[in-house]
């Protein structure tokens, strides 16, 4: 496609169109760098002189730097996990055409259209008696649980596209289905694992209510929660509110910008299956 | 020699068990609480029928809270799909700026929804000379000044369009996959034909973006069916009910007055009404992916 007239004036519109999507990120900016009295006095014009006593401050009353390990730790553990398990499940519902593992593959399509709504309070009393609110290990299991159905799709789309004869060799050379699976299939749905991951971790760093459920108070709340916390505690200093959020979302912001190519693919790819 | 062995069976095993846990089990028996009386305090709980679907009929806030919902779904399917869509045919061109605004639009996808609904409570700011109000001021339109989210006939709104700013890009990407799919060929064609873009956009692109749009309307269909952060972040359902959904309904029914069966009941309805638009949906679009 060549570059005419009319593509210059697209391109004007576009970045129009971008600058007005981007107004609510000035607010944002512009209020963090202010003090109390310019945000009184121009609350729209650009801070001068900016000052950035708002993120120190935000930073320590916030507590997010417990906070960012919190969510790293259930993050990282509960992707892990449903690397997998959800590949091995979907390699045994790829490769065999029994009743069973038909109507295991529709129970887990089951699990991507029911809202968790349903089961939220069973499960808040389940994870109570299992002594596990207000622990890793009761939100580690949550997500596994919870976004194994979405995962376990896509695996399986996956794995029906490939050759099946891939791991016959290994078999026949005496390697156990374990083996086969570690050495030879995992390797090969390294595109689909990358998707799988990104989803994954996008989905489970960022959801607020689980975690505001079965970690209010615990010591161990995630950036959401914290976040929730602390615009409520100090919800009419605007400038410490803004330098709060801003510094929650950097981390998620600047990981997406090193791995925004594989972001943007994997969420495409990922979705047209 | 060709031998086709089959995985072993305990290779689902680990999935299934904790998908079971978690998933099915919660919702087998938050579906059973819908029918009594349980009020979350212990297990005791009376089998009541279908009371508590009796009282949802004649429950005006939660009537309200289901109208709410209908009309913050339909608005993001149909907005956020369409901007989307305009999105990704802008930036699907030739335009030099194409890869940084496929980052900018892109972006609020990644951040979580708590943090976008706090940022455009900033923007909605009730004061005059603040955000959003204080922008139409400056560009002459100072009329439109509003008080965002606590109007209660326009709170729905500005929620469902922090909901659509922050997706739209989501949809932009889906299209953007579907777009990549369309052979530049059939364009150059129908070019050398004389179809102007409008044409081509019908009879090209169009149905061969049916996939593409299945997945969008399916996924923002149950988003807002679903929606509930937004809402608790910014309005927590007001002004009055004014904002109220089901799933804030329901979230306020159990944890806030401890009616955890009538709870479960509006949650089962939710979910019926989510598998009942689904499998409708399924079946409407794929059969125009395969006409297409």
């Amino acid at each position: 496609m060549k570059y005419r007239p009319r593509t210059f004036v697209l391109e004007l519109v576009m970045i129009a169109v971008a600058i007005g999507f981007l107004f609510p990120v000035y607010v944002l900016v512009t209020l963090a760098f202010k003090d109390p009295q310019q945000i009184a006095n121009r609350p729209l014009s650009l801070p001068d002189p900016p000052s950035v006593g708002s993120f120190g401050e935000a930073w320590r009353s916030a507590g997010l730097s417990s906070a960012l390990l919190n969510s790293t730790l259930i993050t990282v553990v509960s992707v892990l996990l449903l690397i997998a398990l959800g590949s091995l499940a979907a390699y045994f519902l790829a490769r065999t055409a029994t009743r069973l593992s038909y109507s295991l593959y529709i129970l887990f399509l089951v699990g991507i259209i029911l809202p968790f709504q349903l089961g939220m309070i069973p499960l808040y009393q389940l994870v109570d008696n299992l002594g596990l609110l207000g622990t890793y290990q009761g939100m580690i299991l949550f997500y596994t649980g919870i976004q194994l159905p979405f995962t376990v799709f896509l695996y399986t789309g996956f794995i029906r596209s490939l050759p099946a004869d891939y791991t016959n060799a290994a078999l026949i050379d005496g390697a156990s289905h374990l083996q086969a699976f570690a050495h030879v299939i995992f390797p090969l749905l390294r595109p689909i694992t990358g998707t799988v991951l990104i989803l994954n971790a996008v989905q489970i760093w960022n959801d607020f209510f689980t975690p505001l459920l079965y970690l209010g108070g615990s010591g161990h709340e995630t950036v959401p929660v914290r976040v929730f916390a602390f615009v409520n505690q100090y919800t009419s200093n605007y400038g410490l509110v803004a330098a709060g959020l801003i510094l929650a979302a950097l981390p998620i912001l600047l990981l997406f910008l090193i791995l925004q190519r594989y972001v943007i693919r994997g969420f495409a790819s990922g979705l047209k299956g | 020699m060709r031998v086709r062995i089959a995985p072993p069976w305990w290779f689902a095993v680990p999935a299934i068990l904790v998908y079971a846990v978690v998933v099915l089990y919660p919702s087998i028996a938050g579906a059973g609480s819908a029918f009594t009386d349980w009020s979350g305090v212990g297990n005791a709980k009376t089998f009541v029928g279908i009371d508590n679907f009796k009282q949802l009929v004649h429950d005006s806030q939660a009537l309200g809270a289901l109208r709410n919902t209908l009309l913050l779904t339909v608005a993001i399917v149909v907005v956020q799909n369409g901007i989307g869509l305009l999105l990704a045919l802008g930036v699907h061109t030739s335009i030099k700026s194409r890869m940084a605004l496929r980052l900018v639009f892109f972006a609020p996808v990644v951040v979580s929804p708590v943090m976008v609904s706090f940022l455009w409570k900033f923007v909605y700011n009730p004061a005059p000379d603040a955000g959003l109000n204080a922008a139409l001021g400056a560009v002459g339109l100072g009329g439109l000044r509003q008080d965002w989210l606590g109007n209660p006939s326009l709170a729905l709104w500005s929620v469902a369009f922090t909901v659509i700013w922050q997706c739209a890009g989501y949809s932009m990407v889906i299209f953007l996959a579907g777009l990549e799919g369309v052979p530049a060929e059939l364009h150059e064609s129908a070019m050398v034909d004389g179809a102007g873009t409008v044409a081509r956009f019908r009879h090209i692109t169009w149905p061969l973006l049916a996939p593409a749009v299945t997945i969008n309307v399916m996924l923002s269909t149950v988003g807002g069916l679903t929606l509930f952060t937004q809402i608790i972040a910014m309005t927590n359902g007001g002004p009055g009910y004014a904002t109220d959904t089901l799933s804030t309904v329901l979230y306020k029914q159990a944890f806030v007055f401890g009616k955890f069966g009538y709870s479960t009941a509006v949650a089962l309805v939710l979910a019926i009404f989510v598998a009942a638009v689904s499998f409708v949906q399924i079946g409407y679009l794929r059969s125009r992916e395969t006409a297409a």
